[in-house]
């Protein structure tokens, strides 16, 4: 499907979505559900979710990297308003918010 | 076979042994200590992956001594390089893993990224997931990245570790950090420190303790 699917854009807000996926996944549940900016586009990688389980050689996605406020992500963060975190995330991941 | 076996090249969760009591000897079949489950296990896929004639034990001897290379000094080498020579971190900034190899650094990893302190912000780079690490910058994680406490309190807590690690921030510093959880790996440029204008690049590379590369640590002026 990549890459003619539409990508996401610098900048962009996204949504991780929790797709509730078992196994080798790169998205951890402490992002789900949150709401983030497109930090970066990184290029096109092979799926480690089937990379994992020995399907090599599969097409390329997308990868991102999104950046949160902490506050966002974590309700107590006892930090500074102004600290981030920033996460590598797949295409599929990720809707527009 | 003589390498160096515990220098295996692994990003992904592990469960090797790092308490085991051979030390860093390499692991082998006529070993006088009983093998552990993992070293048991690394010596039969190799003798394996051999048999079948899908690496021979050149390939893995060749790759052994490419990780035995690897180590922070590396990694502080691009850092001290990159203070001095703006045009050679401009070029490290757009593409870190081609930069290395102008040092002569051969880098594994898919892709490198290096990341800016600046005074207004401070970056730590964490692997929830797992235990990403820019390897051949900075050769093995230490034990503390590895370790589940770091790898949860870090992306939740990070000003409580730094301040564990005897770092403290003013409130008008941005702490940022990056999780390594896919494909790239993250290698923090540090501050250069007020006092070093005369230092020569390899006495700028001493100055950079290995922890300052991944954001655990500043670099302190020379005494």
């Amino acid at each position: 499907m990549w890459p003619d699917a539409p990508r996401h854009a610098l900048g962009a807000q996204v949504r991780i979505l929790d797709l509730g996926k078992p196994g080798h996944v790169r998205t951890p549940l402490y992002v789900r559900g949150k709401v983030g900016v497109i930090d970066q586009v990184c290029g096109d990688f092979e799926n480690p979710e089937e990379r994992a389980y020995g399907r090599v050689g599969g097409a390329r996605i997308p990868l991102y990297r999104v950046r949160f406020a902490q506050a966002d992500l974590w309700p107590d963060y006892e930090g500074r308003p102004q600290d981030q975190l920033v996460i590598e995330i797949y295409h599929h991941w990720l809707q527009p918010a | 076979m003589t390498a160096h076996d515990h220098d295996h090249d692994h990003d992904d969760a592990h469960d090797h042994d790092h308490d085991h009591p051979h030390g860093p000897h390499p692991t082998r079949e006529d070993d006088d200590l009983e093998l552990t489950y993992s070293e048991a296990r690394y010596l039969a896929m190799r003798g394996m992956l051999i048999k079948q004639g899908i690496l021979t034990g050149d390939e893995i001897m060749r790759r052994l001594a490419v990780n035995d290379l690897a180590s922070p000094h590396q990694g502080a080498r691009m850092v001290a390089r990159a203070w001095v020579d703006p045009a050679f971190k401009a070029r490290m900034m757009a593409d870190a893993k081609s930069a290395a190899r102008e040092l002569d650094i051969a880098v594994t990893e898919a892709k490198l990224t290096v990341i800016e302190n600046t005074p207004q912000t401070h970056n730590l780079v964490v692997c929830t997931l797992c235990s990403c690490y820019p390897r051949s910058l900075l050769g093995e994680p230490p034990a503390w990245y590895v370790s589940k406490a770091y790898r949860s309190r870090a992306v939740r807590e990070p000003r409580k570790v730094l301040g564990e690690f005897g770092l403290a921030f003013p409130g008008d510093v941005e702490v940022r950090v990056h999780d390594s959880n896919a494909d790239l790996r993250y290698m923090i440029m540090p501050l250069r420190p007020e006092g070093t204008e005369g230092l020569s690049e390899e006495a700028l590379a001493a100055l950079i303790p290995r922890d300052a590369l991944v954001g655990a640590a500043l670099v302190d002026r020379p005494a």
